[in-house]
């Protein structure tokens, strides 16, 4: 589905590797180790070297917007442009049942943005991403500040989304969470990408 | 026309109310007497410039030295535009950006002003051509830089939300559209509210000068009117030219938002 061959930028070396259909590839590695600056270029946010091809098309012939839609992204601390939690959905009411499965209150949509908590937030961002029907997603730390419940609810609702196909690049700080739900296991440090050792895969 | 000429006695006697207030200035110690000296020595002397340089220009009716003459002032405002950015375009764009879209607009409605409107013979007569473009200019040239600083500051301080819509799929332009909105209303801001209180709160010089000269105050609105309509249209057009350039050089082809093209990054 996505294949990323030599892609590159400053602060990340060459790097390449495929993510298959419904597949979810874990990633982790200290802070500043490049995690943001690649799923920043493989969602064409910011100048890169390199290829990318999704279901074998380059990127560079698909219209930015659109690779957007295809291939989303949900960043660590997402962006609101409104006030008005309504006014970043293209139809809000039909997000009561997955916000329902996420544990969020059926009042947020009554509130002010910026009053809405850093973990309803992060929530509600992943489920504007998910409204766009991407094909590949790529999540940097969706249940960083969630409690256990809501983070093994996120976990339920993105294990079913791949059942359906989504690809999952997901980064995260928690060993056992990748374990979880990850297929693979990538480790980067210092802008290098490296596929988690093969003893430390079979301990699981 | 009959209007009461100033002599040299008349200019030293409004000059000594400069001395005044800087010998105010002294007594209380609020040193602003250095700046305000200088600074009116600076005005007397550049304004006794452009007095001399006008009569020349205004003797010869040249095309070519009203040309450069109306080259410096764009080249003198595209120099204000670049100093006012605060970690905005770097100086050699924002010198690009501003002066063309300068000299795009106020060429346009002063070229327009002057085969249309007030008609003078020839055209391209610097006794109406330069005060028009001056006036035109010095509007337009705020109007442009105020555009370009909230543009590049919106983008920064909105860099989430920017990037959020893009990543759901928005064109830069889409993605752009609320600081585009915000860069222009701050832009003609100035504008407006002078088209609002004129009259009422402020009477415009231009206006002042002509019924101190002796003319008709009905005739002197005519012209204050014309001159604030041409302002209003360049001001418009300078601003929405910079800011829709800026919003390209703010993006890429990819609708990528470039704010490593800013200064200071």
């Amino acid at each position: 589905m996505l294949t990323v061959k030599s892609l590159s930028r400053p602060g990340l070396e060459p790097t390449s590797f495929e993510l298959g259909t419904g597949e979810c590839i874990a990633l982790r590695g200290p802070s500043g180790a490049g995690k943001t600056l690649l799923l920043r270029a493989l969602a064409d946010l910011d100048p890169s070297d390199g290829e990318v091809l999704l279901d074998g098309t380059p990127r560079g012939r698909i219209p930015a917007p659109q690779w957007r839609r295809r291939v989303g992204y949900v960043p660590a601390e997402p962006g609101w442009w409104s006030e008005r939690l309504g006014d970043h959905f293209q139809d809000w009411d039909s997000q009561a049942g997955p916000a329902r499965r996420l544990k969020i209150s059926p009042g947020v949509a009554e509130r002010r943005v910026s009053q809405l908590s850093t973990g309803e937030r992060q929530r509600l961002a992943l489920l504007r991403a998910l409204e766009h029907r991407p094909e590949v997603l790529l999540l940097d730390e969706p249940t960083g500040p969630l409690d256990e419940e809501a983070t093994a609810a996120v976990e339920a609702l993105l294990r079913e989304k791949q059942s359906n196909g989504l690809a999952l690049l997901w980064v995260t700080h928690d060993k056992r969470q990748a374990e979880r739900v990850a297929h693979r296991r990538f480790w980067i440090d210092r802008g290098r990408l490296r596929e988690a050792l093969l003893d430390e895969a079979q301990a699981r | 026309m009959n209007y009461i000429q100033l002599d040299t006695w008349d200019l030293g006697l409004s000059a000594l109310l400069l001395l005044g207030v800087a010998a105010l200035s002294l007594v209380l110690q609020l040193k602003i007497e250095g700046k305000l000296l200088l600074a009116g020595l600076r005005c007397a002397l550049q304004l006794a410039l452009v007095g001399l340089v006008l009569t020349k220009l205004f003797e010869l009716v040249s095309p070519l030295w009203t040309g450069l003459a109306a080259l410096a002032m764009v080249l003198f405002a595209g120099r204000e535009i670049m100093a006012r950015q605060e970690r905005g375009f770097r100086p050699l764009w924002a010198y690009g950006i501003g002066t063309s879209a300068m000299l795009m607009a106020a060429a346009t409605v002063t070229v327009f002003a002057l085969t249309t409107a007030v008609r003078p013979e020839p055209w391209y007569d610097p006794r109406y051509a330069l005060p028009l473009l001056g006036m035109i200019m010095g509007n337009t040239m705020t109007g442009i830089a105020l555009g370009l600083q909230r543009l590049t500051e919106g983008a920064r301080q909105q860099r989430a939300g920017i990037e959020a819509l893009l990543c759901l799929g928005a064109t830069r332009r889409k993605a752009l559209l609320p600081v585009t909105r915000q860069a222009l209303t701050t832009a003609l801001m100035p504008i407006i509210n002078s088209l609002a209180a004129t009259g009422l709160v402020s009477l415009p010089g231009m206006m002042t000068g002509q019924i101190l000269a002796g003319v008709d105050p009905i005739d002197a609105v005519k012209y204050q009117l014309m001159i604030m309509f041409l302002i209003a249209g360049g001001t418009t057009l300078g601003a929405v030219t910079a800011v829709f350039v800026g919003l390209h050089r703010l993006t890429d082809a990819r609708d990528r938002l470039r704010l490593d093209r800013l200064a200071g990054e």
